[in-house]
């Protein structure tokens, strides 16, 4: 696995074609981490020139200004502004949807004006050019139904580049009762990720993972890390490990032809 | 006499239309209470907006049955209000269908007036059903008792009295002008009220006596609802035009950062800075700026306006994931507390000349729980047929507990050191954020 920090390509007098800005969850969570890989192994197998900040990056603040420590938020946003504006950056792509709608939607304003993507953009992008192909392989012929993450959809209004990707691979892609701008939320947003949600009859992640099985998918696919643990979560709650799957849309496209 | 009752009716105008002007102003002196915010921008963009979703109801239409009805009362209330314009010019000038000069084009309009009053009356019975038989769970939630509830039903309530008038009104005419009554121009098309004129008894005192009681309380009615709809959720016939076209045209996902916090942070971030010196343009009497919102006046005037323009139809709250799970939180109430709390303020400021302190915040009944049960998703705000935005009220509030009050949840307090430490919302060392590469 090829993984250039910023650093090293500087050292080399060399610019990536993309920075792939990791977040926190796809840098120390066990289960995101996966979901880096793949998508490494994917930049890997198109042999496409990208790098990481590495330890020089920090959380984009999201889930500081969702929580409403605006202080915190702005103070994480003008250290990653410096350091990605000393190394010039231009373009990002990234696989958590948090990061990409703060980086691409609230960074302009304090100074960071780049060009951000989410991963199932950028993957779409590759694709279109003809620099990458996808197949269904292990895949092919599996039901597979989509969970739109917030920030990627109604926050961004992007729907159709992950079912795209989806659609490549000769799956059959059937639609939850709630998707797209109508789509329940998995219950991580707004910093819930990290406290206990308030006092209820219900998860909204069990919610959720019911409007998933409703349609009796092989897999669920996700575009967010944070929806992949609530998704994973809800599975076990509903003693489905066996027969459903929680994958990100790059797991799936980087492990087809295993 | 002969003029008496052009008089009284003269007098009722002045008198209905004049509350409402003084309501009207009340009400933008209330929604002026919030903090400026530009959105002169995008104006081209901003009348296509309002084109779409208020005139022309489109996000309604996401539930068809509902939104479908609500085209038909809509539609039925703009375009019935013509004969309005007519039933002030006759009851002013003692005239009596003044328009019918018109001919065919007056039975044409007088025909398809009465064909929308009735699809109007269906549609508002459906209403009622809906509401009331039906109990669709979105008009039960808790917030929905005494005047939210009763509110409701007045409105649909109102709808039904009016329109009926009209039609009997209509019926009267249509035996008066048969039976060659005079002042009872042969005019006007009655393709439904015809079928109540049969009902109606044929003597021309008693006819009479009928067509001018439903004129009277017709107008009558009309005048009264007019002066309703500033304590009411009807409020939104008037404030779905400009909440529309004063929407928010980012992308959803984007929160507005707090300046006053850029600058402080700024400095902060600033090798070169001196740490005590005063900043430039403070005076020293300023009172800093709060950051966050516990009151209405920390608002900004759009979201006052969204409180007012809010029609309490729950979709937002029916689409909520913390309340489809049984949590505090919904966004309707967000939108409610808000308008009973400028309300509160406006009336402290009329009692007392400007306003005096009363103990009293959005805080006081909007509870901490609620707003930490939003998962910000933004459902709320895709759903709303008029765009309200609770959200960015809710991020207000909680700007307000976290950095006023310091009181968020102790795990979000950890999660905060964490960030600040080491760069991630858990407890992991920053320097071992690529050993992913090699795990």
């Amino acid at each position: 696995m090829k993984v250039p920090t910023m650093a090293e390509m500087m050292a080399e007098g060399k610019s990536p074609e993309v920075l792939f800005w990791v977040g926190c969850a796809g840098s120390y969570d066990d289960r995101a981490k996966k979901i880096t890989k793949a998508f490494v192994k994917i930049l890997n197998n198109a042999n496409i020139e990208f790098a990481v900040l590495g330890t020089e990056e920090s959380c984009s603040g999201d889930p500081a200004k969702r929580a409403g420590n605006e202080f915190l938020f702005q103070m994480q946003a003008m250290t990653n502004i410096e350091i990605l504006n000393a190394y010039e950056i231009k373009k990002i792509v990234t696989a958590c949807p948090h990061c990409y709608n703060t980086l691409k939607n609230e960074y302009p304003e304090l100074g960071g004006n780049y060009q951000v993507m989410h991963h199932t953009e950028y993957l779409k992008l590759l694709l279109d050019d003809g620099r990458l192909t996808i197949e269904g392989g292990q895949f092919a012929g599996k039901r597979i139904t989509f969970h739109d993450p917030c920030y990627l959809g109604r926050a961004n209004g992007i729907y159709e580049a992950p079912r795209d990707l989806i659609k490549k691979m000769d799956v059959e892609l059937v639609e939850m009762k709630r998707c797209k701008s109508d789509g329940l939320c998995c219950g991580a947003g707004g910093a819930q990720m990290f406290k206990d949600s308030e006092k209820g009859d219900k998860e909204i992640f069990v919610e959720r993972t019911e409007d998933a099985l409703e349609v009796e998918p092989a897999i669920i696919a996700t575009g967010c890390p944070f929806c992949n643990t609530m998704m994973t979560d809800g599975i076990k709650n509903k003693e489905k490990e066996e027969e459903v799957q929680v994958l990100d849309i790059a797991e799936i496209i980087a492990s087809a032809k295993e | 006499m002969h003029y008496i009752p052009n008089i009284l009716f003269a007098i009722l105008l002045v008198v209905g239309i004049g509350f409402f002007t003084k309501n009207v102003k009340k009400l933008i002196r209330n929604i002026k209470l919030g903090k400026d915010i530009d959105r002169s921008d995008n104006s081209s963009q901003r009348w296509k907006n309002m084109a779409n979703v208020a005139l022309g109801q489109s996000k309604m239409v996401s539930r068809p049955v509902a939104g479908i009805l609500h085209i038909i009362v809509y539609l039925g209330f703009i375009i019935i209000n013509i004969e309005v314009i007519e039933i002030i010019i006759d009851g002013l000038f003692g005239t009596h269908r003044v328009f019918a000069f018109a001919g065919g084009l007056y039975s044409f309009l007088i025909g398809s007036f009465e064909i929308l009053a009735f699809l109007v009356l269906i549609s508002v019975i459906i209403f009622w059903i809906r509401r009331m038989i039906i109990r669709i769970p979105r008009f039960w939630n808790k917030e929905m008792t005494s005047w939210p509830k009763n509110d409701a039903l007045n409105i649909l309530y109102f709808e039904m009295v009016l329109m009926s008038l009209f039609l009997i009104m209509n019926a009267a005419d249509l035996n008066l002008q048969l039976l060659g009554a005079d002042h009872y121009v042969e005019a006007g098309s009655f393709p439904i009220s015809k079928y109540i004129a049969g009902w109606l008894p044929q003597n021309i005192d008693t006819l009479i006596f009928i067509e001018r009681s439903a004129w009277w309380i017709h107008i009558i009615g009309i005048f009264i609802f007019l002066n309703y709809l500033y304590y009411s959720k009807h409020l939104h016939v008037l404030l779905a035009f400009p909440n529309t076209y004063y929407a928010n045209l980012d992308p959803k996902g984007k929160l507005n950062n707090l300046e006053s916090v850029t600058t402080e942070v700024k400095m902060m971030l600033d090798p070169d800075a001196d740490p005590y010196a005063m900043p430039e343009e403070t005076k020293t009497d300023e009172v800093p700026e709060k950051f966050g919102a516990n009151d209405v006046v920390d608002l900004n005037w759009i979201q006052l306006m969204n409180a007012y323009t809010c029609t309490e139809c729950g979709r937002c709250t029916s689409v909520c994931p913390a309340n489809q799970t049984g949590k505090e939180l919904s966004p309707r109430a967000i939108m409610m507390k808000t308008r009973d709390r400028i309300e509160e303020v406006g009336k402290n400021i009329d009692l007392n000349g400007s306003f005096k302190e009363d103990d009293k915040s959005l805080f006081t009944t909007i509870s901490n729980e609620e707003i930490w049960a939003c998962t910000s998703c933004n459902a709320c705000v895709e759903e709303c047929p008029v765009q309200i935005d609770p959200l960015s009220i809710i991020v207000e509030l909680r700007r307000y507990l976290v950095m006023e009050q310091s009181s968020a949840p102790q795990e979000l307090n950890m999660m905060f050191t964490n960030i600040e430490n080491n760069g991630a919302p858990w407890q992991y060392n920053q320097m071992d954020r690529l050993n992913w590469k090699d795990e």
